[in-house]
């Protein structure tokens, strides 16, 4: 027997994900975050690390958010093409921002890109951002990413020449470099490249999902790494060994003449949480 | 160093700080970002007074996570927000009001000189907005709700609020700008 997925189930496991993702950060960055305190050899650097990891455990004890940008809310859908759903998808995780950001509570954070005018409930047009993928079985998987805009507002793209691979390293560099101390390092670079001008942004957003632990970098991902902690940026951008704790990239084909790079940056807090509805019983 | 400071700051209060040094805050700081920045701005311009005394005050860059119960605003979580984005209104900012303190996170551009003589920039570490909160024991006053939460002026009673790092003094040392110079020598040499 199949388990139902009603609009309530999707609206309560909406708000479920978002009160995890907001107040609690995934282990595997607790324990980087640890790992890179022991090692820090600047005191300074070492004190920013020491708090954000005393922010992290009042923000799981109090249950509260862990930081006051809760972000804009990016959603990542996978429906299983067995599942037959009787109500409208979107308007559930929509009616679950909503009712989260007066539960949890969440910063309203949506507003009209011209007036400015504030929405007052962390929706809108086109707010939360949900991208769907179909995909086998009778599951749906709901995965949150609330996302700031101290990190996001230093992020970069660039159509490179299709000759310019060896710039790849480059751009990412120099995206990191001129980011400084804003995007609250030590951050973490999801890096996309190929596809398109929006499918490389989107590849280097899906990048900052995946488990930052050493073991789960490619080689090629842990140069960069190095090459970025060698700028001495520091967390906060306050100076240290600690400025970035991974490197991911994504890759897809893309055009013979286009070669698209985007470095979507993400803050220490790196939020996220799931949900799976569904399946046999 | 490490000092214990208590609002409305004083000249001598400042000066004796130097880039790299700890300071906890007791007192008063008015959040302030970009929009509290421009209306600021625009009502000095046209000679209309502020609902709120800037002199000797700390403003803090941050847009607070706050929630009304019982008609009284409590902080949830109240972390700093980046400081760039107030670089080009700062210099101005600090010409017509005797502002102490700054407080912010990533570092500003061009400001060390306004700085210079009349106030200092420190940094909080971004993202610890719970940790923040533990040190606001009372909201004062809220001004310019209609700017929406996250950009209004909040006045914050804290106690101890730290630790914040000295990140320009009034001396002009800027260490988050030090920090990216020899970033930018090392970027030269990979």
């Amino acid at each position: 027997m199949i388990h139902k997925i009603t609009n309530d189930s999707v609206v309560n496991a909406t708000i479920d994900i978002l009160k995890k993702a907001e107040t609690q950060l995934p282990s595997d960055v607790i324990d980087v975050l640890k790992q890179s305190q022991i090692r820090e050899t600047s005191p300074i650097a070492k004190a920013q690390l020491s708090a954000i990891l005393k922010n992290i455990e009042i923000a799981k004890e109090r249950s509260i958010p862990m930081c006051q940008d809760t972000g804009i809310l990016v959603f990542f859908v996978e429906l299983g093409r067995d599942v037959h759903l009787d109500f409208n998808l979107e308007d559930a995780i929509v009616e679950g921002v909503r009712r989260a950001t007066k539960i949890i509570p969440l910063r309203p954070n949506a507003v009209d890109p011209i007036t400015r005018n504030n929405s007052g409930d962390n929706t809108g047009v086109g707010l939360p951002d949900i991208k769907y993928e179909i995909v086998d079985g009778n599951k749906l998987s709901i995965t949150v990413a609330p996302k700031g805009a101290g990190s996001e507002n230093m992020s970069a793209i660039t159509m490179l020449n299709p000759t310019e691979v060896d710039s790849i390293r480059n751009f990412i560099l120099t995206t990191v470099l001129n980011a400084g101390g804003m995007p609250c390092p030590p951050i973490i670079v999801g890096v996309g490249i190929g596809g398109s001008f929006d499918k490389a942004a989107r590849l280097a957003k899906s990048a900052l999902l995946q488990d930052i632990n050493l073991k789960n970098m490619t080689k090629h991902e842990r140069n960069i790494l190095s090459d970025i902690n060698s700028l001495r940026i520091g967390p906060m951008g306050l100076g240290g060994d600690t400025t970035a704790l991974a490197v991911h990239i994504k890759t897809a084909h893309c055009h013979t003449a286009s070669l698209p790079i985007a470095v979507n940056i993400q803050c220490w807090a790196n939020r996220h949480a799931s949900v799976t509805l569904g399946g046999d019983e | 160093m490490e000092y214990h400071l208590t609002t409305p700051l004083s000249k001598s209060d400042i000066d004796q700080l130097n880039a790299g040094d700890i300071v906890y805050l007791t007192g008063t700081v008015f959040t302030a970002r970009d929009e509290a920045h421009a209306r600021i701005l625009e009502m000095e311009e046209k000679g209309v007074p502020l609902p709120f005394d800037l002199d000797g005050a700390v403003i803090y860059h941050c847009g607070p996570l706050m929630q009304n119960i019982d008609n009284k605003w409590q902080t949830v979580a109240a972390g700093p927000t980046t400081s760039s984005r107030m670089s080009k209104m700062t210099p101005t900012l600090l010409e017509k009001f005797d502002v102490r303190a700054l407080i912010g996170k990533g570092g500003m551009q061009n400001v060390s000189e306004s700085l210079r003589d009349q106030c200092v920039y420190l940094t909080y570490t971004g993202g610890c907005a719970a940790l923040a909160a533990e040190s606001i024991m009372n909201v004062s006053n809220v001004h310019w709700l209609d700017l929406g939460m996250p950009e209004a002026v909040w006045e914050l009673d804290t106690i101890e609020f730290g630790p914040l790092i000295v990140g320009i003094d009034s001396k002009g040392c800027d260490l988050l700008s030090d920090v990216r110079k020899n970033a930018k020598k090392a970027f030269s040499k990979i």
